[in-house]
């Protein structure tokens, strides 16, 4: 049945809110688990890491666990293979030294007071996507019209895209990064996406504006290559367009099931910054960062690993631990923030946190200032959820007010 | 106490200075951590060991100071 979905692979599936129950047996076993998460996933040994602390002593030892299935320490003494064009850029799949070669260039871009720059725009797109709930009328679809209409231009705000180019870039960039698409369709998205950014780095190398990309070459020309910079833009893309689009629908559901917090939210930012932050733990809509490559033998949570395993850390498991938190399956916006992991953890840290946090910080505010009699227009069991997706989110949000 | 940073193990993820601006700053330069206030007040203990905890990268860490300054 070639058109048969494959089934969700088991680390990123969940009910309604909550890790699945099939996902939180496996972790009854330990904090470490040998598992098969789809099938034909490979032969190596697969372990999911599903404790707290183990969830960061694998993110946070980038010596003995390997991102990077390229380059010099590639599949534990295994021969490195030749990283392919589509892979140049992509942090999150590089060990140090070119990790901090690359990362070391893009933080001083990423800063607290680089974010807040952009804060005024930011703030006018989610007011354009506001105004287009209110016209929408009754009921309005949260998804289509706020959670994810707010993050492409917000990435085409950080990364200098002109306006007239937006919706082509953004229509180009779903198209390359969407995966259920026919290979040779996704191939000629991709080369007109990735033809558009080779031609802005180009621009940019020429004359170089105050955005990001700008900066980068003005301060760091030469030590980029052009794929590095144009796989820097999709990194970010990748980054912040599923993770932030499913925060702002599934965040959204989760206070509107949760009056009493929602009006603590609306009506207080220093309880809106707080609540950011346990709705990230509770909600930990990305699945998995990166899967690790085990570089030498070891014993993690009491199991043993060979050289070469690959370990997948649950993070919305890590983040309801109860080493982390107690009742983690609770949501209440008023805790005292907890380390949680749903930004990761170690050098590859999410480079767009302060970015991300300003934006949620906007989002909600906004849209719970503006709607204040916010209400969902269907039943509650009858929300969608997204569950094919690099991050969790909801598939459609009608809500009146 | 008195607070030490890593700069060369800072990521820049800017959790600290999001959790305690009096005490932590980030430099425009190179995006990683600057102290503002290396030895804060007892009363700020907890939270600035709640902010090490949360770095990234454990590159903030605390120190006793010497006998003389107790």
């Amino acid at each position: 049945m070639p058109n048969e979905p494959a089934p969700v692979p088991l680390h990123t599936r969940r009910t309604r809110f909550d890790p699945a129950d099939e996902l939180r047996r496996l972790s009854d076993g330990g904090p470490v688990t040998r598992v098969s998460l789809a099938p034909g996933a490979g032969d190596r040994p697969l372990w999911l890491v599903t404790g707290y602390h183990e969830v960061r002593q694998v993110l946070g030892d980038q010596v003995r666990f390997s991102t990077s299935r390229f380059g010099a320490r590639s599949a534990a003494g295994g021969r490195a293979a030749q990283r392919p064009d589509e892979g140049i850029g992509l942090l999150m799949d590089y060990d140090p030294p070119e990790h901090t070669r690359l990362r070391k260039m893009l933080t001083p871009e990423f800063t607290v007071r680089r974010m807040r720059r952009l804060q005024p725009r930011i703030e006018a797109i989610i007011t354009e996507c506001l105004d287009a709930v209110e016209r929408a009328g009754h009921p309005a679809d949260l998804v289509e019209l706020f959670a994810s209409a707010v993050p492409g231009p917000v990435l085409c705000e950080l990364i200098g895209v002109p306006r007239d180019d937006r919706d082509d870039f953004l229509r180009r960039c779903h198209a390359h990064l969407e995966t259920g698409k026919e290979r040779s369709e996704r191939a000629a998205a991709g080369t007109a996406f990735t033809r558009y950014l080779a031609a802005l780095v180009a621009r940019q190398r020429k004359n170089p504006d105050e955005g990001f990309l700008g900066m980068l070459v003005r301060d760091h020309g030469d030590e980029f290559t052009d794929k590095e910079l144009r796989g820097i833009c999709i990194l970010l893309m990748l980054a912040g367009l599923d993770n932030i689009s499913g925060m702002l629908g599934l965040g959204a559901l989760a206070l509107l099931e949760n009056p009493g917090q929602l009006a603590l939210v609306r009506d207080d930012p220093a309880a809106l910054d707080r609540g950011i932050e346990e709705l990230l733990r509770y909600l930990s809509v990305p699945h998995a960062p990166t899967p690790r490559t085990a570089v030498e033998d070891m014993t993690l949570g009491g199991k043993r690993i060979r050289a070469g395993d690959t370990l997948v850390c649950s993070i919305p498991l890590a983040n309801r631990d109860p080493a982390l938190i107690d009742e983690p399956d609770r949501l209440d916006i008023t805790r005292e923030p907890v380390p949680h992991v749903a930004f990761g953890h170690g050098i590859h840290h999410c480079l767009g946190a302060a970015l991300a946090r300003m934006e949620m910080r906007i989002a909600y505010g906004e849209l719970l200032r503006r709607f204040p009699g916010l209400r969902l227009a269907i039943p509650a069991e009858d929300v969608e959820f997204r569950v094919r997706s690099t991050a969790y989110g909801v598939e459609r949000l009608p809500v009146t007010w | 106490m008195e607070i030490r940073v890593d700069r060369e193990r800072c990521a820049g993820s800017s959790l600290c200075l999001s959790y305690l601006p009096e005490v932590f700053d980030q430099s425009d330069d190179d995006g990683k951590v600057l102290l503002r206030t290396p030895v804060p007040g007892a009363d700020m203990e907890e939270a600035v060991r709640g902010v090490a905890a949360r770095c990234p990268t454990g590159a903030i860490t605390l120190h006793a100071r010497d006998a003389q300054d107790a």
